[in-house]
């Protein structure tokens, strides 16, 4: 359960989100829409432990994130895909899921220099269960692609099988969809449905209000830093200030 | 699985490559070349390791090196510690050091770590020339004892051939098992994207100062084999101009390839004995092959020979044309 409270950031002069409070449940997927410029980035900044907030506070199953660093989120819980898709280019599809097991092994460099039996006993869990997360994604075949050479969609379910690694209580995903065709649209709402099924909140960011409107459960409405709206798909389709926001100004 | 039996056939070859080399090669001075490729092979993998894996620059190598060549030279030479164990105390300091430096200093990305290593390895350079009463300042320390076991010194140019090639092959063979682990992989996602590396849970920070103490720390034991080999050492030998050359070996070599260093390294120090023949001219050689090998080969040596193997074959139309 991720549950932000009374969140502020303000850049100099620039007040880009507003008292946001909201609560993602487990086994749910929000989604945060809202026209450009209305903080949903920004959100996810902070909540990742790349910004640090001016106020307010973030809690991860119960437990205040507010300042941990975003290299230390991973092994408590939580993890983001990128808009872009950040992959590693340079290294195979494989390797790319293998480093998502990074926070669920600890040989250092010493263990991993003189091949220390721990260490190649844990190197071959990694691998197995690396194997097991692109079967969840659906590239198990392209395994031993590099993986700056995947088209995007594909690098798109790559990026997730690398999260799901991670054993994560919370995935953010921002823009999933984004430069997907209709027919990946398609198989990543499945995919999305399969992450929320194994127990993990689902919190994304999209423009694609039909997918937004298809699979989430709650929806969280920002418009120029402030919450404009939260509800179900249906009370947001029906709520008049979201209309005014979409349609009059955005 | 097949991969790994690739990596241990070619470790094979390379340890059968060295051991035999002496039988052909075993005049004084191309021996003495040779033990100065191990030597700089050591120097180029450690500092792969740490630009080619991590990308993380460093313009003071050559400062880590010296620090590692001192530090063996004075305790041998003044204080007549055992060579080992002097050895092991330099490496150790000069890990130790790079690892608290590292914090502050690898915060900083791209030129900026540059200049900060650059200033790093100039500080180290004007303590050894400044610092007469312990280093012997610009005229240098001499006096440094050889390895030895038991009542066997390494004296002589084919004793040290071994002695500085078994200490390379352990740093080959130490660092192909670092690259293929879960650290390795760290490292490399680490240069491609710090934030994706940082966001799936690798402490970026730390480990780049773990790589970089290490790194150093490996420069620190090929200047202690330099010591106790040429049992003579003086600043000139660790200056900037020596950060550079070994920069230019890991990239001539391959970023992040192994034996890409190893050819580098091997490349840069035979070609200037080569060029003798040119006589004042072989800096201008030197500089015109550097250039042309960046231009024609950009992936590097490791990468070159496949690349020109598939150009043979295309021009000469045995087998499919290959992208290439």
């Amino acid at each position: 359960m991720l549950e932000v409270r009374e969140l502020t950031q303000r850049f100099g002069g620039i007040t880009a989100l507003e008292d946001v409070s909201f609560t993602a449940r487990k086994g749910e997927i929000t989604g945060v829409i809202g026209p450009n410029g209305a903080g949903k980035t920004t959100l996810f900044n902070i909540i990742t432990g790349i910004y640090t907030q001016t106020s307010g506070s973030v809690h991860l199953n119960g437990e205040n994130i507010s300042r941990v660093p975003a290299e230390k989120l991973a092994a408590r819980g939580l993890v983001r895909t990128f808009q872009n898709i950040e992959l590693f280019g340079n290294m195979s599809v494989l390797e790319n899921v293998m480093l998502g097991l990074h926070t669920r092994s600890s040989s250092g460099i010493f263990s991993c220099m003189t091949k220390m039996p721990w260490h190649l006993k844990e190197e071959k869990n990694i691998r197995q269960q690396a194997f097991e997360w692109l079967e969840f994604s659906g590239i198990t075949d392209l395994a031993g692609h590099k993986a700056a050479n995947l088209p995007f969609g594909k690098g798109r379910l790559l990026e997730i099988a690398r999260a799901m690694a991670v054993n994560p209580s919370i995935m953010l995903m921002d823009e999933p969809a984004a430069g997907l065709n209709n027919s990946e649209t398609h198989m990543l709402a499945a995919l999305i449905r399969k992450i929320r099924d194994k127990g993990v909140t689902v919190v994304m960011v999209e423009h694609d209000m039909e997918l937004v409107m298809d699979i989430c459960d709650r929806i969280l409405v920002l418009n120029l830093g402030r919450m404009l709206a939260e509800g179900t798909p249906r009370e947001i389709q029906e709520n008049p200030a979201v209309v005014a926001a979409y349609l009059g100004e955005g | 699985m097949r991969n790994i039996n690739v990596e241990i056939i070619k470790f094979l070859v390379l340890a059968l490559l060295v051991l035999l080399l002496p039988a052909v090669v075993h005049e004084g001075y191309l021996l003495n070349v040779l033990v100065f490729v191990g030597i700089h092979s050591i120097l180029a993998l450690a500092l792969n390791l740490l630009l080619g894996y991590a990308g993380q620059i460093s313009l003071g190598h050559a400062g880590f090196f010296g620090l590692g060549a001192y530090i063996s030279g004075i305790l041998t030479a003044t204080y007549s510690f055992n060579p080992w164990l002097a050895m092991l105390i330099s490496a150790s300091v000069v890990t130790l050091l790079a690892f608290a430096v590292g914090f502050p200093i690898l915060k900083l990305k791209g030129h900026y770590l540059a200049m900060a290593t650059l200033g790093l390895g100039i500080i180290i350079y004007i303590v050894f020339n400044e610092a007469v009463d312990y280093t012997g300042g610009p005229s240098g320390l001499s006096g440094i004892p050889n390895l030895s076991i038991g009542a066997y010194s390494f004296d002589s140019d084919i004793r040290n051939y071994y002695l500085i090639w078994t200490f390379a092959l352990v740093a080959i063979g130490l660092s192909l098992n670092l690259v293929h682990s879960r650290i390795g992989r760290a490292l490399r996602a680490i240069h491609d994207s710090e934030v994706a590396a940082r966001v799936i849970g690798v402490n970026a920070r730390l480990l780049k100062v773990q790589i970089f103490a290490l790194s150093a720390g490996l420069s620190a034991v090929a200047g202690s084999l330099y010591a106790h080999t040429m049992t003579f050492v003086a600043p000139a030998s660790f200056g900037f101009n020596f950060s550079v050359e070994l920069v230019t070996m890991v990239i001539i070599g391959w970023l992040a390839s192994i034996y890409g260093s190893l050819l580098g390294a091997a490349l840069l120090t035979i070609l200037p004995e080569l060029l003798r023949a040119f006589q004042d001219y072989d800096i201008i050689v030197y500089g015109l092959l550097l250039i042309l090998m960046t231009m024609f080969l950009p992936g590097g040596l490791a990468k070159g020979f496949p690349q020109a193997a598939a150009y043979l074959r295309t021009k000469f139309g045995r087998g499919p044309a290959s992208d290439a």
